[in-house]
């Protein structure tokens, strides 16, 4: 048991990270300061019944999650693709890293990674369907682990993998375009 | 090693090595297999080479992906969390 006394003292420091979230989520500032305040709300008062001593932050990711998927993604007025394609393995490495000298000096993709920008990542995560980018997010922004992951989102482990995996080849795929677009990774003509 | 060479017990080629990458570094292998993919990052180049372009890359997109919180929100879930606890009678 929790006390709610200490509610605030605990979970406030977690904000900064679930609106983060919220905004990749709902892509939107408004809809994200609505999502994590209800989140707040919900935590606060489910707080009761938190195993003190267990992992705060991902209960906080689920309540955040659900209220996602019960509020805002059902009030979208179409459903949106399902589905990631399969993007080979080392995506973006290979077309970063093609056709260049090894060994001397910095290296073109380690370039190319310095020249990204916050706003390329950010719209490269929002770009990817729901449950890929949750689970992406959850992955490579927040460090949780596959376990956690499956626990936050309530789905199978196997499950978990696959969409952090293929989410990730996705994201590269994504951020290649928004890289090509701007001149930024000297696109050699080998990718789209 | 070259690829698709007949898998040898405790050695694993380029192929198998980037298979597992993520699981890698993900931290999500057992002992036995991670000491597997540091034994072939010990003797090849190229498969060096990815995994530390996709741990550079993911810090990357962890660092990139924060977003400052407005003082708005601070105070407004403050006060909705003190509302509650009105409503409550605490």
């Amino acid at each position: 048991m929790a006390d709610q006394a200490e509610f605030s003292d605990l979970a406030m420091e977690y904000m900064s990270a679930l609106y983060s979230a919220a905004l990749r989520m709902t892509r939107n500032p408004s809809d994200a300061e609505d999502l994590v305040q209800e989140t707040y709300l919900k935590a606060y008062r489910a707080f009761g019944g938190f195993e003190a001593g267990t992992n705060l932050k991902a209960w906080l990711y689920r309540i955040l999650t659900n209220t996602y998927i019960n509020t805002y993604r059902a009030k979208k007025r179409r459903p949106e693709i399902a589905d990631v394609e399969d993007v080979e393995d080392l995506f973006l490495y290979r077309r970063l890293s093609a056709n260049q000298p090894a060994g001397l000096g910095r290296s073109a993709e380690d370039e190319a990674l310095e020249r990204i920008t916050d706003t390329e990542v950010k719209e490269a995560i929002e770009s990817l369907p729901d449950t890929f980018r949750m689970a992406v997010l959850l992955a490579d922004v927040e460090g949780f682990s596959y376990k956690e992951i499956a626990e936050i989102t309530e789905v199978p482990i196997g499950t978990v993998m696959s969409r952090i995996h293929r989410g990730r080849k996705a994201l590269q795929k994504a951020l290649f375009e928004f890289g090509s677009a701007r001149g930024l990774v000297g696109a050699s003509g080998d990718g789209k | 090693m070259m690829p698709g060479r007949a898998h040898v017990p405790g050695f694993v080629n380029c192929d198998e090595t980037i298979e597992r990458l993520y699981y890698y570094l993900d931290g999500e292998l057992t002992e036995e297999r991670r000491v597997e993919i540091v034994r072939h990052l010990d003797m090849c180049g190229p498969c060096v080479g990815a995994f530390g372009f996709e741990a550079e890359l993911r810090k990357v997109i962890a660092n990139l992906c924060k977003d400052h919180v407005p003082d708005a929100l601070l105070d407004r879930v403050a006060h909705a969390l003190q509302d509650e606890r009105v409503r409550q009678g605490n």
